[in-house]
């Protein structure tokens, strides 16, 4: 195996990886806050049809990205007005956005099926580049590449080190104590929501603008609900979401590879497909296996409905 | 005189029959009579169900009916349901357009015997329900030919959904093509597993041109191939439509599906009461395959030697499988001087030489 092909192997890896990033670390705030959306799927339609139509019509990406971003966030808004105000639960809410959200990105989408925008091309970051093999492969990727570990950066500091992370966690933990003592438990859940479809719907706009510059209903194909399953998987911890991300978009590539390149291995395809899927839980559940870390770090509030007594 | 009491009672009850269709066939025009269409996606702009209903507004066009369809169905309970609704408010004839349909379109097709019910790519047929199917490998073999004259490298790509025997003829019949103008071709195929998954389709393209492929195309519905090779400067087939606005210097040609002149041919049987369920698997000679205009870059002697081995697939003189054909481990499959049969086809379940991969 020569090193331009572990080089595009990396490259790929980074580019599969980045919408489950940014997608997965959005969920983990808005669950951390004690919120359940599973309407990611929904969420990451509106922002790859929202990013996908802005720029088609501006030529701008970054208003693309933006769109999607605004496209998500007012998604999640209307599950946080159902499940936070009016008191709905928040497992089927977040199923009926997931649906919803499928169904509308189709209508708004129609004129846009026949449409290709051109590729963006790759930000190359000076000097680091220049490294040998993993140079080339992870700092000559997409500008969002490198917002997907900003934006890993600032959860990571936002949720250990800030005050307010502090805060957040408390009123996932339980809600009731952070309202007994002052905090508005309400405003901050809607806050964590907000930002979580907001995240779903970069990562959409990620898909149709950056990864694969079409729109197509159904191009999500089922990452929302892989960005969702790696959060629980990654026992709400930001790195392990990164690993686990990674770690699928990486054993997803290698599989191509492998099938590829015609090696005399008998394996079935079906398998080598179901891999990343196999690879990534069992990585996940074997260094998430201490029962009092799990416990730690899971909301408890998870999914639960609160009022705030007068 | 009682047996010709009889016989003259079953003429006049006939004649009344006859006399009865007869005015009911004129009092009800055309566009009174409904058509059925169940789709498994989106039309959307290119693919499978986009060429469904091309053939379905041309039939409508020819035959003056009014059609009905239902896009994004899913294969199973779902599909038992519309395609009942579809019988019950008295559609003439309904096309399932999906192989997973079959099951359930041969229940329903039990309890509304006067319906005529056609069902794309299964194999089982009922009373009143019959098949259809296009030798989608024709038009493989004919891009086959075109990727072994422009390859560089002398590897080819194929991305392909699920290794079942339509998509392993299409396979084959692109690499006998390739070799018998280029021996020296190879075909790397990878499986993504999916029919629709723009990013891994996508994402396969890409790994099959950094391991050499310089010519690629794909047995799935996205135009995430074409897309990607026009990105890297490299050629690709569509397949399905034709996909030339999604890769203009890359899209060579387009292995492209048609249905309208055989959904016209059913529609008017039904209309008419001469509709006899059949199984129908058609290529060139009945229009059903064709190729999608060539790339105006391709040299003209290469158009030339195209447009004759058209001609001679629609004269039947040019199979893609004619032996000898030999697989992947060198096993004879067909002799030389002999052509595959239909059975054989069906049950395909190897790759031919020249297939690096394994399956």
């Amino acid at each position: 195996m020569n090193l331009d092909i572990i080089e595009s192997i990396l490259f790929a890896t980074i580019i599969a990886g980045t919408p489950l990033i940014i997608v997965a670390l959005g969920q983990l705030i808005a669950e951390k806050s004690g919120v359940l959306n599973l309407g990611a799927e929904g969420m990451m339609a509106m922002g790859a049809v929202a990013g996908f139509a802005v720029t088609f019509h501006t030529g701008n990406p970054w208003l693309g990205v933006l769109a999607g971003m605004v496209a998500g966030a007012l998604m999640s808004l209307l599950f946080a007005v159902v499940v936070l105000t009016l008191m709905g639960n928040q497992v089927a809410t977040g199923l009926a956005l997931s649906i919803f959200g499928g169904g509308l990105s189709a209508f708004v989408g129609k004129p846009y099926e026949s449409e290709v925008l051109e590729a963006v091309p790759t930000l190359r970051i000076p000097l680091l580049a220049d490294i040998p093999v993993i140079g080339p492969s992870l700092f000559n990727q997409q500008p969002l590449v490198y917002l997907a570990w900003a934006l890993f950066g600032g959860i990571v500091w936002f949720l250990y080190k800030s005050r307010s992370g502090l805060l957040l966690r408390a009123v996932g933990e339980s809600p009731s104590s952070a309202h007994s003592i002052g905090y508005p438990v309400i405003r901050i859940r809607y806050m964590a929501t907000l930002f979580g479809g907001a995240m779903a719907g970069v990562g959409g706009s990620f898909l149709s603008v950056f990864y694969t510059p079409l729109w197509v209903e159904g191009m999500v194909a089922g990452r929302g609900w892989i960005a969702i399953a790696l959060v629980v998987f990654a026992t709400w911890r930001p790195f392990r979401v990164l690993v686990g991300a990674y770690l699928f978009g990486g054993v997803m590539v290698a599989q191509f590879f492998v099938q590829g390149s015609g090696l005399d291995i008998n394996i079935p395809s079906q398998f080598l497909s179901s891999l990343p899927y196999l690879a990534t839980i069992i990585v996940l559940v074997i260094i998430s296996r201490d029962q009092n870390t799990v416990r730690l770090n899971a909301p408890v509030s998870l999914g639960q409905s609160y009022r705030p007594d007068a | 005189m009682v047996i010709e009491n009889k016989l003259v009672k079953k003429l006049a009850t006939t004649t009344l029959i006859v006399l009865a269709s007869l005015f009911s066939a004129t009092s009800m025009a055309a566009q009174d009579i409904t058509i059925g269409f169940v789709y498994v996606s989106p039309i959307g702009d290119a693919g499978w169900t986009y060429q469904h209903d091309l053939g379905r507004l041309e039939m409508e066009k020819n035959t003056g009916v009014t059609t009905k369809y239902v896009e994004n169905v899913p294969e199973g309970p779902d599909a038992e349901r519309v395609i009942r609704e579809m019988a019950k408010r008295g559609d003439k004839v309904i096309f399932a357009t999906s192989f997973g349909y079959m099951n359930p379109m041969l229940k329903v097709s039990k309890q509304f015997p006067d319906t005529a019910f056609v069902h794309a790519t299964g194999y089982k047929m009922g009373k009143n329900m019959g098949l259809y199917n296009a030798r989608f490998y024709e038009g493989r073999y004919l891009t086959g030919v075109i990727a072994g004259e422009v390859t560089k490298s002398n590897v080819l790509g194929y991305v392909a959904a699920f290794p079942i025997p339509e998509v392993l003829q299409g396979i084959n019949a692109f690499i006998q093509g390739a070799r018998s103008v280029n021996p020296k071709a190879e075909l790397r195929v990878i499986w993504v597993n999916s029919w629709f998954d723009p990013g891994k389709e996508r994402q396969a393209s890409m790994t099959l041109m950094s391991q050499g492929a310089d010519v690629i195309t794909h047995h799935t519905d996205s135009t995430a191939v074409v897309q990607a090779a026009e990105e890297r400067g490299k050629y690709a087939f569509g397949y399905h439509s034709d996909m030339s606005k999604y890769g203009s210097t890359a899209h060579l040609t387009a292995a492209t599906h048609h249905w309208g002149n055989y959904y016209t041919k059913v529609v008017k049987a039904a209309i008419a009461g001469n509709w006899k369920p059949e199984n129908v698997w058609g290529g060139y000679k009945e229009g059903m395959i064709k190729l999608a205009p060539l790339n105006p870059s391709l040299p003209a002697e290469l158009r030339n030697r195209i447009a004759s081995m058209e001609k001679q697939l629609t004269a039947g003189t040019l199979h893609p499988f004619a032996g000898p054909v030999v697989d992947q481990d060198g096993k004879i499959r067909v002799v030389a001087g002999e052509t595959m049969s239909d059975g054989d086809l069906s049950g395909m379940d190897y790759y031919v030489e020249g297939v690096v991969s394994k399956l």
